[in-house]
């Protein structure tokens, strides 16, 4: 069993969600990166999402955009992504690696692979990948026993999600609505109908991200899915620290809270208390 | 001529999933796979429906002024070692530039697809123009996402998207020009694909667009076609024409595509040359990657990460170009090549000069390409240019390049 999988085989034991959580690589330093991911673990983020700053980072929302092009000013390289999995990895909790296409296909598909899975890392999200442009990303992938995480939407069709399953591994990534990352007031209802629609076509747990900032939040998704996802709630607690200690301090007590959230669901009562 | 859209285009290009050989495909979030699917639908079911068919061209005759007139250009060809050269006068067309006949197309589109609302990206400002144009034509809602750099360097255009009843969103994220205004729209654009189309400007980003501008623009090729053959009794020797995303440039050479004995050449934005850090040559100075929805070639680092590009021309300051364009480049069916920004702006200089017309900045590239292509080809051969836009545009950056000083009349 893989690391993840065993990760979800717990959770699941414990009859709650796992919580899967973000930071670009570089962001606001490398170094800086490394604390933020090793207080979110300690915090309660079961699986991390290490992200490889791009400059044309188009599904993501104005938090993001700042974090990586800051990343970018440090002069962040796949180098030092792949120095932030190695730190991950010896956190103890699964590694992914969130990436655009273009930084992996310049780096060359095989060559990547072997980088991350050289590095500890478990697994690649790429947002702008479908499975039909996929096909030397398939073999790079299947060499190097990396799970490789596509997505599907609230427009996916059925045909469109069967064929984003089957080429999926690790988990299969539900994006709860329309739009691009960002913290929002309310989880899209969109993410529970695209959660069941997608059960169907698959065995693998389904993770919800886009829009989840807060513990309450996150029990919500918990009813469902089988992770919840959350990043630029990590960046703007983060970002609306004057300086790092504190913003370390912020990070790791949102890390706290969602670590409560994706709980909850295992205690109705709470859940009650909370609506 | 511009009732047989079809007429004579057996290009097989691109195949059923948008490829250009290896360039094109749809490299977007999945949130968008569904609206580009019901967007090829859309546009291939309209695009062979007589009536739809019928109603473009007649907007393109009694709105853009459709068919746009060939100029021969004498005394231009005196400075071009006496070849002849022929202006496909895409300046003459509504508004000011080649956009229009792609703007036309897609706004009846959305119209037809029962969506209410356009966004578009712009850089030069022509493509915003042509866009805020047709929505006020049509009645539709219209937002222009156009990089902070751009809204400065192109206030006029800016102005004149306003009076037409568009908003226009500076963009202020990465490099802040065009690139980034593509982002942003794109951004925009998944967020209510059930009211607004992305009309997207030139012949990139995920498939259908190339194949879907390059159609729009092909009119531009076929009239060319046809008035060359009959001023001169013959096919040009060579067809030449900018290339920014590659809209002109496709839309006109897509008429000899299957006419071997005529070479085509694009001419990309050299700045201050493809040997320096500051050009926005893509095809000449850049390499195979994927950027805004395509595979194609571009201008990137190591790591993958765009380069931001240079050129004096707004329009063609872009850091990738259309995957046909790769395609055409790599089975050496086009020619492509850079011109500086100070030989484009000398062109500029001699076509106000010798033909009293005032090029936009980016078609002066064109221009510039063909001198060159003269000099080299000698007095027996025929040029034919696309002219793509007017320079009413770039009167201030011009004005500055030359030293003038533009007194302002408001004060
Ligand atoms: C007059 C003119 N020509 C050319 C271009 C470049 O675009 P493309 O390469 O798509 O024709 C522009 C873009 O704004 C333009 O305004």
């Amino acid at each position: 069993m893989s690391r993840m999988a065993e990760v979800f085989a717990a959770a699941r034991a414990e009859e709650r969600a796992v919580l899967i959580g973000y930071m670009p690589a570089g962001y606001p330093t490398l170094a800086g990166s490394i604390a933020l991911i090793e207080t979110m673990v300690e915090n309660g983020v079961d699986i991390v999402e290490v992200g490889l700053p791009y400059s044309d980072p188009l599904m993501d929302g104005p938090v993001i955009q700042l974090a990586v092009s800051k990343a970018l000013a440090e002069g962040t390289k796949i180098t030092d992504v792949m120095t932030t999995v190695e730190a991950t990895a010896a956190t103890g909790a699964p590694a992914l690696v969130m990436s655009y296409w273009n930084p992996i296909e310049r780096h060359g598909p095989e060559q990547f692979a072997a980088d991350l899975e050289a590095a500890g890392g478990t697994g690649i999200i790429t947002p702008d990948l479908t499975p039909e442009e996929a096909g030397p990303w398939m073999a790079a992938t299947d060499h190097h026993v990396l799970d490789r995480i596509f997505l599907v939407a609230p427009s996916s069709t059925p045909e469109r999600i069967q064929l984003v399953c089957r080429a999926s591994s690790g988990f299969v990534y539900a994006a709860s609505t329309m739009g691009v990352t960002g913290t929002r007031t309310s989880v899209s209802v969109k993410a529970h109908d695209l959660v069941e629609r997608t059960r169907g076509a698959t065995p693998l747990p389904i993770c919800v991200g886009l829009g989840v900032s807060n513990g309450a939040q996150a029990a919500e998704v918990a009813e469902y899915a089988d992770g919840v996802i959350v990043g630029s709630a990590f960046v703007s607690a983060f970002e609306k620290q004057d300086n790092a200690a504190d913003g370390v301090h912020a990070v790791g007590a949102l890390a706290a809270d969602l670590a409560a959230g994706v709980r909850a669901r295992a205690r109705p009562t709470e859940r009650l208390e909370m609506s | 001529m511009t009732e047989q859209v079809f007429a004579h285009r057996p290009d097989p290009q691109p195949d059923a999933t948008g490829h250009f050989g290896k360039f094109g495909g749809r490299f977007v979030p999945e949130a968008l796979m569904a609206a580009l699917d019901e967007l090829d639908g859309a546009f291939r079911d309209a695009w062979s429906d007589p009536e739809f068919i019928a109603e473009y061209n007649r907007l393109q005759r009694t709105y853009t002024g459709r068919p746009s007139p060939l100029t021969d250009a004498t005394r231009l060809a005196e400075a071009a070692g006496g070849a002849r050269i022929l202006l496909k006068r895409e300046d003459l067309n509504h508004t000011g530039s080649h956009k229009i006949n792609n703007v036309i197309g897609q706004a009846l589109l959305t119209k037809r697809m029962g969506k209410t609302r356009v966004i578009a990206e712009t850089g030069a400002g022509q493509h915003g123009v042509a866009t805020a144009t047709a929505a006020a034509l049509l009645g539709l809602e219209c937002v222009i996402y156009m990089g902070e750099v751009d809204t400065a360097r192109q206030a006029l255009n800016v102005a004149r998207m306003e009076l037409l009843g568009a908003t226009v969103i500076p963009v202020t994220a990465g490099s802040r020009t065009l690139k980034d205004a593509i982002n942003e729209a794109m951004r925009d654009w998944v967020t209510q694909l059930d009211t607004t189309h992305y009309l997207l400007g030139t012949v990139a980003g995920p498939a259908p667009f190339p194949e879907m501008v390059r159609e729009f623009h092909a009119v531009i090729g076929d009239e060319a076609r046809a008035q060359t053959l009959e001023l001169t009794g013959k096919l040009p020797d060579a067809v030449a024409a900018c290339v920014g995303g590659g809209s002109n440039a496709i839309g006109i050479f897509q008429a000899f595509l299957e006419d071997p004995d005529v070479a085509l050449y694009g001419y990309e934005a050299g700045g201050e040359g493809v040997h320096t850090p500051r050009h926005a040559a893509t095809l000449t100075g850049g390499s195979v990657g994927v950027l805004h929805g395509t595979r194609s070639y571009l201008l990137q680092d190591e790591d993958g990460q765009t380069i931001e590009s240079h050129s004096i021309s707004a329009g063609l300051d872009y850091p990738g170009v259309g995957p046909e364009h790769a395609f055409l480049r790599d089975t050496g069916r086009a020619t492509y090549e850079s011109v500086t920004d100070t030989e484009a702006m000398d062109a500029f200089a001699l076509l106000c000069r010798t033909e009293g017309i005032i090029p936009a900045i980016e078609s002066a590239h064109a221009i510039a390409g063909a001198v060159r292509l003269g000099n080299q080809l000698g007095p027996n051969a025929t040029i034919l240019v696309n002219l793509s836009g007017r320079g009413d545009k770039d009167v201030a950056t011009a004005a500055d390049w030359f030293g003038l000083t533009i007194e302002s009349s408001s004060e």
